[in-house]
């Protein structure tokens, strides 16, 4: 089985590995980390329903109520660039 | 004796019978902290002046003659990764190496409602991802019993910090073994709660189905204690369970006569090493004496533990993680072409190599057309493997297992071999995919002089039943191992 390390890097908004021999190590762990896990297919599972949670969930609802939220300036403190009060970015939209 | 090497209890009573102040004990952590810290390098960041402040507060509280809760002015220490309010919190990583939360977790909102000392913020593997918190981008946190090895991960500050008697007790988060395993590599005690009895509002999120807060202690009894503070329902955590929660300590009674402990064989064979094995089955012989009716029994499908696991972390891992995009807080790059340039420039230069190998595994086992082969189909076997729990514990009042395959092994050993370093959680992980609650203690140590962990298993929500069992074994005397030496220390 051949990862697609490109691929899912894209997927993952993450660089491609910079070296061929970092793409190499990371290629090797995940055939590795993929190989010990596809040991669950010796298991049969057919009709066993999904356990996405440990504990049962259940919706927890309150009222719609007006509560005290953060200062934008204390929110803003964190951000690595901010413009009038803003979060700032790269355009992502091309002027028209 | 110095009051750095005191339980929690015991120094309970002396600022009750005002024999101490908090300032006094406070400052007896402060100077071992100094003495000690350069051998072991459990914290990131110390915090000593809030925390001489927060002890003036107990101190007054009982010179005014006010009532104390049981660990009022009694200092600690916090994994970073649990959000404390103008303080920074980085989870170990590059990424978060100057963020400030402008709020504070439950758990620690909970310390200084209860005037407790918080003495620093402790060391970590990189956003909790590691057996050994050698994935930290600050520093290597060295085990107190031995300096040329690791305190287990990923809550290996929180665990070090403990055992070298820099902190009365420590929190730290447990996802696949991460308070239990480096509590074991420590000698200390180390409770990873059932699933949603502690509050996970303001701890970074790594895999929210599996992880859970809680406390690492010099005894069981600190720990049951420890266990009443953070335990309860908030409204900030969806997942938090809203019950009656009961009072702890009334289960520290020192008598398991009747108590039925089975043993899985599985974590008796090959893999986990023979002086773990026969120290564990020491153990077992300790509780026959106590009166415990002890057996072994088949735990079906241990081989699939860490292969489910590694599935369901590393998946939800992808998903929680996506969050650090260099926009809103945390690291940026420098240089990029534009917005998604932005994201994977931020991603790959803020994040270490274990969190992106995760990252990409979670996001394989998650694409299109692998879907079911690996995530669903995890997700089925939890299913499976709760059900294999039931069926034990009806048999059973606990589960008895070794906590780790081995005694601490050497820094460097495991670091660049995933999957030997995902091995180190193999007795460990399953209560977390189960959400059940663990808790590892001392039962011995090596021919090293190393510590070695027993794991108590309960059913859902039978911590009660886990601390009557530790605290027979701990009054016994069974779980008294030396204290650290710092041996091998200038060799790094």
């Amino acid at each position: 089985m051949e990862i697609n390390i490109e691929y899912i890097a894209n997927l993952a908004r993450l660089d491609n590995p910079s070296t061929t021999e970092e793409a190499n190590k990371l290629r090797k762990d995940m055939t590795e980390i993929i190989g010990m896990v596809d040991k669950m297919s010796e298991v049969d599972t057919t009709g066993v329903e999904p356990t996405n949670h440990a504990a049962p969930m259940q919706n927890v609802f309150r009222k719609d109520e007006l509560k005290p939220s953060f200062a934008r300036d204390e929110m803003l403190a964190n951000a690595p660039e901010s413009v009038a009060g803003c979060y700032s970015v790269p355009s992502a939209v091309e002027d028209a | 004796m110095e009051l750095y090497t005191k339980t929690a209890h015991e120094l309970h009573k002396m600022l009750v019978d005002k024999d101490v102040t908090s300032v006094e004990i406070t400052e007896s952590f402060i100077d071992r902290i100094n003495e000690v810290e350069p051998k072991v390098d459990a914290f990131i960041a110390t915090t000593f002046e809030t925390a001489l402040e927060t002890a003036s507060k107990a101190d007054e509280k009982i010179q005014k003659g006010e009532e104390i809760s049981a660990l009022e002015g009694l200092p600690m220490a916090l994994k970073d990764n649990m959000s404390t309010k103008g303080v920074a919190t980085t989870s170990a990583s590059k990424m978060l190496e100057n963020y400030v939360p402008p709020y504070d977790a439950t758990v620690v909102k909970i310390l200084k409602e209860n005037n407790i000392p918080i003495l620093g913020k402790t060391n970590m593997d990189e956003f909790a991802m590691g057996s050994s918190t050698e994935t930290s981008y600050f520093k290597k946190t060295k085990n107190p019993y031995d300096l040329q090895r690791i305190p287990g991960g990923s809550s290996g500050g929180s665990a070090a910090s403990v055992s070298a008697n820099e902190a009365v007790f420590a929190l730290g988060s447990d996802t696949g073994g991460s308070i239990r395993q480096p509590a074991s590599c420590c000698g200390v005690v180390g409770l990873k709660p059932t699933y949603g009895t502690v509050s996970r509002f303001g701890l970074f999120a790594f895999a929210s189905s599996l992880d859970q807060i809680g406390p690492f202690a010099k005894d069981v009894t600190d720990a049951a204690n420890i266990f009443n503070l953070i335990s309860g329902h908030d409204s900030f955590d969806s997942t938090s369970i809203n019950m009656e929660y009961p009072d702890y300590t009334s289960s520290l009674k020192a008598d398991v006569k009747g108590l039925k402990i089975g043993v899985p064989q599985e974590f008796l064979g090959d893999g986990i090493n023979v002086e773990v094995k026969n120290a564990i089955l020491k153990a077992c012989d300790n509780y026959k004496a106590l009166g415990a009716e002890v057996e072994t029994f088949s735990l079906p499908l241990t081989d699939y533990f860490i292969p489910i696991y590694y599935v369901i972390c590393c998946a939800e891992a992808s998903s929680n993680l996506a969050r650090y995009d260099g926009v809103k807080y945390g690291y940026r790059a420098d240089k990029f072409s534009d917005l998604t340039d932005l994201y994977k420039k931020t991603r790959s230069q803020g994040f270490g190599a274990e969190v992106k190998r995760r990252i990409m595994l979670g996001t394989y086992v998650l694409s299109s057309g692998y879907y079911d082969a690996y995530y669903k189909k995890a997700q089925q076997m939890r299913t499976i493997i709760r059900n294999n729990f039931a069926d034990a514990f009806k048999k059973y009042d606990l589960i008895l297992t070794p906590t780790a395959p081995t005694t601490a092994f050497k820094m460097g050993e495991k670091i660049d071999d995933p999957v030997q370093m995902y091995l180190a959680d193999i007795c460990t992980v399953v209560v977390n995919i189960a959400g059940l609650p663990g808790m590892s203690m001392p039962c011995g140590v090596d021919s090293e002089g190393l510590p070695i962990g027993m794991q108590l298993i309960g059913n859902s929500f039978a911590e009660p039943t886990i601390f009557r069992a530790g605290f027979a074994f701990e009054q016994a005397g069974f779980s008294k191992i030396p204290l650290p030496t710092f041996k091998n220390g200038g060799a790094n």
